[in-house]
């Protein structure tokens, strides 16, 4: 989707600011998310990619306020809802009631049956490669509404395959519960010129790691 | 008593009613949490990836088994990866990873990223003006230095090699090591020689 997550290029967002001796997490209920997200996730309640998306899924606004863990917690709770886990307002219910009883004991396990993950449907095998390495390419100028990892600032850009991976989960096959539909992926070289025009520094290229079906051959 | 923001804000309060709902159907414990997160303070971070460029600095064969698969990363102890590229800067290029579209990071040789690596300024700049990103690092690159920049748009993950620092001929690995930075093998620093001001630090 054509998202604000999509950042390549954008302007306007300041100078990297750095932090002395960050620590690990900034606040204890970071390190729960990324525990919370992890254990679930590595469950096979929902995968990676549908982890990704729910993150871009997130009104634009609200993903430019939010922090890194406040995004990731975002998509933990849309991954889970989406999945049945939590229904309805049983989320909103519990910080209502966690409000009232500050002091309430949460419990320590459950005691409810555990529901299996939902088994992704089986894949085709992956088509054949159409591309090897030092061949001219053209990223395609498309715009999908759902998960895709082709960002816009190459859409349309020629680059050359600089080299060849192995056939890898489709992301946006796996983001939308499609399986994983594996294809080749290979790492493309663009020159900065290419995809900044004159505003190009000097000596600069760009890699990505891009998917068969995002690429074509470049015409002659 | 009543919720107070000042002892714990909203995301936290979120945090908590998310994490007890799951306990209670089963999904996770709060074992498992405790230990998940133990396990992240545990992580020593960009330590393995020094190990690494150490390793790769004294001995020529495995650095050329590591250029060709980061696989070779088992031989110093870490879990391998056929998923982790090792790039190797030189006096003529320089390479320089980043994930535009969230942040990817090769968590199994530096831990976890840093915040400005999260940071919708080095996302979105990195990729389109690279020297002037490294500038603030304070890192200025000659003209004739190619920049290699790696976006991390599928699940191959990057890491540098930086360039062995002159002077250090008589270190040992383990000294060596000691001046690896985690900005160094993300490709916004050069390693420094020790004798020189800040060379430690990261």
């Amino acid at each position: 989707m054509n998202g604000v997550h999509d950042l390549g290029g954008m302007h306007g967002f300041g100078q990297v600011v750095r932090e002395e001796h960050e620590p690990l997490f900034h606040a204890a209920w970071e390190g729960h998310v990324a525990a919370i997200n992890l254990l679930v996730r590595g469950a096979g309640y929902y995968n990676i990619d549908a982890f990704r998306h729910g993150i871009e899924l997130m009104p634009p606004a609200e993903y430019l306020r939010s922090s890194y863990y406040e995004r990731w917690l975002a998509t933990v709770e849309r991954n889970l809802a989406e999945q049945g886990l939590i229904g309805g307002d049983e989320l909103e219910a519990r910080v209502a009631f966690l409000r009232e009883h500050p002091g309430a004991n949460p419990p320590r396990a459950g005691s409810a049956p555990v529901p299996a993950p939902a088994a992704p449907p089986a894949s085709p095998a992956s088509p054949a490669p159409r591309f090897a390495a030092g061949e001219a390419i053209v990223a395609r100028n498309v715009h999908p509404a759902g998960h895709t990892r082709l960002p816009r600032y190459v859409r349309g850009k020629r680059g050359v395959i600089h080299r060849a991976y192995w056939p890898q989960t489709f992301p946006d096959a796996n983001a939308h519960g499609l399986g994983k539909q594996p294809q080749m992926l290979y790492s493309v070289r663009f020159t900065g010129r290419e995809l900044w025009g004159d505003s190009a520094e000097p000596g600069q290229v760009v890699y990505l790691d891009l998917w068969d079906s995002y690429l074509d051959p470049a015409p002659a | 008593m009543t919720y107070d923001p000042e002892q714990e804000p909203y995301v936290a309060l979120r945090t908590r009613a998310l994490e007890s709902l799951l306990i209670e159907k089963g999904l996770l414990t709060a074992e498992a949490v405790d230990e998940q997160i133990s396990e992240f303070e545990r992580d020593i971070g960009p330590l393995k990836g020094a190990k690494v460029v150490a390793r790769a600095w004294v001995d020529p064969a495995f650095k050329a088994r590591l250029l060709a698969s980061g696989e070779a990363i088992a031989e110093v102890g870490l879990p391998s990866s056929n998923y982790l590229v090792v790039l190797e800067n030189t006096p003529t290029d320089h390479h320089l990873v980043v994930c535009t579209l969230c942040s990817c990071y090769p968590w199994v040789v530096l831990g976890l990223p840093p915040t400005w690596y999260k940071s919708f300024a080095y996302r979105s700049r990195a990729v389109s003006e690279p020297r002037a990103v490294l500038r603030e690092f304070g890192l200025e690159l000659d003209e004739s230095v190619t920049i290699h920049v790696w976006d991390s748009s599928a699940e191959m993950r990057y890491m540098v090699l930086p360039e062995r620092p002159a002077g250090t001929e008589d270190l040992t690995e383990e000294e060596l090591a000691a001046l690896v930075t985690r900005d160094a093998m993300i490709g916004v620093a050069k390693v420094a020689a020790p004798d020189r001001p800040g060379a430690a630090a990261d």
